[in-house]
């Protein structure tokens, strides 16, 4: 089992860790499977862009990896674009992930998704 | 490649210089089968049969009681399926106590035979990785047959009792199996101290070849054959030989034992020190296993907040190779059965770094990766979400 560059890059130099200031969309997910949780922070304008995004993530190289590769994807992207991203695009966008280790780029897509879908409920934007 | 710290020495050891100068001979010139009459085959022979006297010498045995396989695993195998196989039908000694925190070749054997209708005990082990000589005891049965217990535990360094549980198995006549595989090179195996049936060994755990290993079978206990073929070892194990390696690993024993007193003191020296400082310089680790009954070679730390897998792969291109017990880098995604039977939190197993010191450490091995660590460790938790609400909860 061998992580691509990508992955490596991402996991040795992660973008947009930790916080952001006053984020309005915040979703923590934990994986049952092996127990790592992501959390990820958006902040998101009135026209719908994700203007800054960060994330924490207690998990393998991986799951590290998914989750900056993730917030590299969606930032400055409208909300129903980002909704696009899915585990199998941030997998393809790594060059790859193990077998073992797609479960880990589930975590991030849907801390992504759930964000967005409070978000939207929040401001009744369905 | 720059130079590479390696401490899992627990998983293997590189093959020492003597042994490959022991074995070149028999790579080259010396290439007869030992089972042949002619000189080349004679020759080859002789050399096994002196291997085979140096293991024996190592742990206390005779040669006629040292059977050379392929591996640790091979050999658990042979005396758990050996035992059962020769029982036959109709068991009535069907009953094996073993404990929780065995290596896969005896967990997963053991739980092979379970299917075949044998019944197996766990023994459980306390918060430091101990064993309760009294749940052994309760545990025996009328219909117990065989005790199988790890000598050293593989990855938290715990020593266990044998002797004392030799002791037990033999008052209510019940045959003793220690998988030995973790304690030879680092402790004194003795298999008449031990008073053990069976005993496993692996020549690449103490610096010999991968791929061969030795089980020690008491004259007169017998265990039926996991292959059938030639008359090799006494048509106990079929097979040509493996020439090199049982030369190469008679050498290797040879040797760790004639080195064991001082070289042990020498490990624990680097070992205590790189404790000590992962202690003291990095907040919220702990030791995982007890410290009073480890071999010298081992630490088990916890990092709390922090995955190990993640660890390991920043240690690894900072150039240190270490082993983690976290779920995230097993292949079925479950954390360490040894650390979670410790305390059924998978959480330790989850930041946990198995240490394995060997021969070629140094001191400036240790330095440098405590100096990494604290970098990897406090970046790491720098996006840590359970180290932040940890923070923020602490924070009055
Ligand atoms: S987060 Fe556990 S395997 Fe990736």
């Amino acid at each position: 089992m061998n992580y691509t560059e990508k992955v490596m890059d991402h996991f040795l130099h992660p973008r947009n860790v930790g916080k952001i200031d006053n984020p309005n969309a915040v979703a923590e997910v934990g994986n049952a499977q092996c127990g790592d949780i992501i959390k990820l922070f958006l902040r998101i304008n009135p026209e719908g862009i994700i203007e800054d995004i960060s994330f924490e993530t207690f998990g393998c190289g991986a799951a590290i990896a998914t989750s900056s590769m993730t917030t590299e994807m969606v930032k400055g992207k409208h909300i129903d674009e980002a909704l696009l991203v899915t585990r199998d695009v941030v997998a393809e966008e790594l060059g790859g992930l193990p077998a073992s280790k797609m479960h880990c780029s589930n975590l991030a897509s849907e801390a992504l998704h759930k964000a967005i879908h409070e978000y939207k409920a929040k401001y009744n934007l369905h | 490649m720059t130079h590479r710290i390696y401490f899992d020495n627990s998983a293997t050891t590189p093959v020492r210089k003597e042994v490959v100068d022991e074995i070149m001979p028999f790579l080259t010139e010396l290439g007869g089968n030992p089972s042949s009459r002619h000189y080349e085959g004679r020759v080859v022979r002789t050399a096994v049969e002196a291997a085979r006297a140096k293991v024996a010498a190592a742990i206390n045995a005779d040669p006629s009681e040292i059977y050379f396989n392929s591996c640790a695993s091979e050999g658990n195998n042979t005396v758990l399926r050996g035992y059962m196989m020769g029982l036959g039908r109709n068991a009535k000694k069907n009953h094996i106590i073993t404990t929780a925190v065995e290596h896969p070749s005896i967990f997963n054997t053991a739980a092979a035979l379970e299917k075949e209708g044998f019944e197996i005990t766990y023994l459980p082990v306390d918060g430091k990785g101990n064993l309760n000589l009294d749940d052994l005891r309760n545990a025996i049965k009328e219909n117990t047959g065989l005790i199988s217990t790890m000598f050293v535990n593989n990855e938290i360094g715990n020593i266990y009792p044998v002797e004392e549980i030799g002791k037990i198995a033999h008052e209510h006549n019940i045959l003793f199996h220690v998988d030995a595989v973790q304690a030879v090179g680092k402790i004194h195996v003795d298999v008449k101290k031990i008073g053990c049936d069976f005993l496993t060994v692996s020549a690449h755990k103490f610096y010999g070849l991968k791929g061969v290993g030795a089980l020690f079978v008491k004259r007169g206990r017998v265990l039926k054959n996991l292959l059938t073929g030639g008359h090799q070892e006494k048509g106990k194990r079929p097979g040509t030989e493996n020439v090199v390696g049982i030369i190469g690993m008679g050498k290797a024993i040879e040797l760790a034992v004639a080195e064991l007193d001082d070289e042990a003191k020498r490990v624990a020296a680097l070992r205590d020190r790189l404790e000590k400082r992962v202690l003291e310089e990095i907040p919220f680790t702990r030791v995982v296993g007890d410290p009073s009954h480890r071999v010298p070679t081992l630490s088990n730390i916890s990092f709390r907040f922090v995955e190990g897998e993640g660890i390991l792969l920043k240690l690894d291109t900072e150039g240190i190779a270490v082993s983690t017990g976290s779920a995230c880098s097993s292949s079925d995604l479950k954390a360490s059965h040894v650390i979670t039977a410790l305390n059924g939190d998978p959480e330790e197993a989850h930041s946990s770094i198995r240490f394995s010191l060997g021969k070629y450490s140094t001191v400036e091995d240790v330095d440098y990766t405590v100096e990494t660590l604290k970098n990897t460790i406090s970046l790491l938790r720098s996006f840590s979400p359970i180290y932040d609400e940890f923070v923020n909860a602490n924070k009055h």
